[in-house]
């Protein structure tokens, strides 16, 4: 249940305007890739082609090839539909739906594909990715309360258990802690590090600390100036990165000399 | 710190204040004054008495509060205190309306009222029974024709056509529309059954048709606005989980805006259901109580009032009444669906705790 991501040049635009050049990278199943880098670097951007969340908005668009396992998200055919429901995504702020239910969040892949699925089936669902979340205890008895009304912290787990609902191979990670404090920040990293046993899991922070805490592999975006696209600096192995890296600007950037 | 000094009794912290019956006693005297000015020099003009008395109490109130508080709380309560006046002075047609349409109007608001139509009616009695039916007829169908246009519209609008060239086609007709005067609406309807059906053709439909065209905007307007209120993180969350889009739009976008968009519909449907003019000309009148919406002319609540009033027969002071009864009902009815939509509104909102 977790597939290899490849990626070869991909070029990454908004429009006419390159926002990210030329990155190769093969992220492995079952570990945690960390994306690090300055601010407009591109590393949300190069996350969000990975499931084809990146076209959502007007204009912007990919050359270049993403493969799972070999397929082409990018080749003719493909419906970013079914991409979605294998690469899952949780975004920087905690987006639970507010008309629904804690319940109905974590069901929301199903009901809102108008799935059927019979009850029993439903609750062991609900109970399986709230346990995978580490939620589980916190909302049982509230279950039917709406996911809005949870401190950030946890929406943001609730948000995680409603992207493990859908058995995703992949799971895509802007930010997760950015807006939350350090107690839940831990929660979820913890969180990550059980999930990378089922997952590939792929995360874009810009904690330091964080991606040295959680990750196997990390890569480092950096960009040459304003209006420059970003490019894929140095990926490797999480701890040569942080002790002794190949590049200079890596090393500057983990040093706090830049960024 | 002198020029400070006016304003600063006791330490650097405090002021000044007037005391709280300050207000209220002001007020009293600034009525008294006003009226006594207005009677002497206006002869007794009311409007001129309350003009005055509110002048009178801006001033007291100005002086008072720049010689005890300093000028910074002078401004406040200046400020306050014209607020207060444009208020009332908003308030007092609506409280007039009001007043005048329950006064006169429940003479005639009876049973019969609701009963009867003014069939081979001519003095007293009789009812408008034709009238109400009419209105909800016609508004009914003319809701049914718009909101489904008009939301289609302001989902194409918000979702799909983002600042393309037909979007921005539509939007501008859609504030062309809005400035349609509702005359040209109530001749297009007419104009267009004459060409369909046959010249000449009055029918509670037309009527419905000529509403549709004062009301299509006003929902594109509101739903528009609504959706675009919906933030984008929801529509990406659905989409990452491998939703489609238009499940999406159905699925999280409608319901998260659901509440919005029925006090829209609301508001359409209060801004039409009291338009006279194209419905004189499309609905036509009628005397009859008509049931079947495609033929012949069909009476409705504003075009009853107006006729009432305007062609009262012998018997002035029966049909008068009517007209007031009429505007009663036509105001209650509109009072009766804002109630309703507030209530759908509240059991769709999204719920927080």
């Amino acid at each position: 249940m977790s597939k290899r991501i490849e990626t070869t040049d991909l070029n990454v635009y908004y429009g006419s305007f390159r926002a990210v050049e030329d990155v190769t990278i093969t992220i492995e199943p079952r570990s945690v890739t960390a994306f690090i880098g300055p601010s407009g670097c591109g590393k949300s951007t190069f996350l969000r082609t990975l499931n084809r969340m990146h076209e959502v908005i007007p204009g912007a668009h990919v050359e270049g090839e993403v493969l799972l396992d070999g397929e082409n998200l990018y080749g003719p055919g493909v419906d970013p539909v079914r991409v979605r429901r294998q690469v899952g995504m949780v975004f920087q702020r905690p987006n639970p739906f507010p008309t629904m239910s804690i319940k109905e969040n974590v069901l929301a892949g199903i009901r809102l594909n108008n799935k059927r699925m019979p009850k029993e089936d439903q609750d062991a669902l609900v109970e399986s990715s709230l346990r995978g979340a580490n939620l589980w205890e916190e909302v049982k008895n509230r279950l039917e309360l709406p996911g809005s009304g949870l401190s950030g912290g946890q929406q943001q787990r609730l948000c995680i258990a409603r992207a493990i609902a859908m058995s995703p191979e992949v799971l895509l990670m802007d930010e997760p802690c950015s807006a939350l404090d350090p107690i839940s920040t831990l929660a979820i990293e913890d969180l990550i590090a059980e999930l990378k046993q089922k997952y590939t899991i792929v995360i874009v922070t810009h904690n330091m600390q964080q991606a040295a805490r959680v990750s196997d592999t990390t890569a480092f975006f950096n960009i040459a100036g304003t209006g420059a696209p970003g490019k894929l600096i140095e990926v490797g192995p999480t701890d040569k990165i942080f002790s002794a890296p190949d590049v200079q600007a890596t090393e500057d950037y983990i040093s706090g000399r830049f960024g | 710190m002198t020029a400070l000094s006016h304003a600063i009794t006791q330490g650097s912290l405090t002021s000044g204040r007037l005391p709280k019956f300050a207000t209220p006693v002001a007020a009293v005297a600034g009525a008294i004054l006003g009226f006594a000015l207005a009677v002497i020099f206006g002869g007794g003009n009311l409007g001129l008495a309350v003009l005055l008395a509110y002048l009178i109490f801006l001033v007291a109130m100005e002086i008072a509060a720049r010689v005890i508080e300093g000028p910074r709380q002078a401004a406040d309560r200046r400020a306050r205190h014209l607020i207060v006046g444009a208020f009332l002075l908003a308030l007092l047609p609506l409280a007039s309306v009001i007043f005048e349409v329950l006064s006169k109007g429940m003479a005639r608001f009876d049973i019969g009222f609701f009963t009867q139509s003014m069939r081979n009616v001519v003095g007293k009695g009789g009812g408008a029974v034709h009238a109400i039916y009419g209105t909800l007829y016609v508004t009914g169908m003319a809701t049914l024709i718009s909101v489904p246009i008009g939301l289609l519209t302001a989902i194409y609008l918000a979702e799909y056509g983002i600042r393309n060239r037909l979007s921005k086609a539509i939007t501008f007709f859609v504030d062309v529309m809005t400035g349609v005067p509702s005359i040209v609406a109530g001749l297009f309807a007419y104009a267009l059954m004459g060409l369909l059906v046959g010249p000449g053709t009055r029918s509670g439909f037309s009527g419905s048709i000529a509403l549709s065209v004062l009301m299509i905007p006003v929902v594109v307007r509101s739903s528009e606005e609504l959706l675009r209120l919906v933030p984008n993180e929801l529509r990406e969350a659905a989409y990452a989980l491998g939703v489609p889009k238009w499940l999406t739009i159905v699925k999280v976008v409608l319901p998260t805006a659901i509440s919005g968009l029925v006090s829209g519909v609301i508001l359409a449907i209060a801004r039409v259901i009291g338009e006279t003019a194209p419905l004189l000309i499309a609905a036509g009148f009628t005397a009859s109580l008509n049931n079947n919406l495609f033929a012949n002319p069909m009476m409705t609540l504003p075009v009853f009032v107006f006729d009432s009033y305007a062609h009262p027969g012998t018997d002035v002071q029966a049909y008068w009444d009517r007209a007031w009864a009429g505007a009663l009902t036509l105001i209650l009815i509109v009072m009766l669906l804002n109630l309703i939509g507030r209530l759908i509104a509240r059991r769709f909102a999204p719920k927080t705790r």
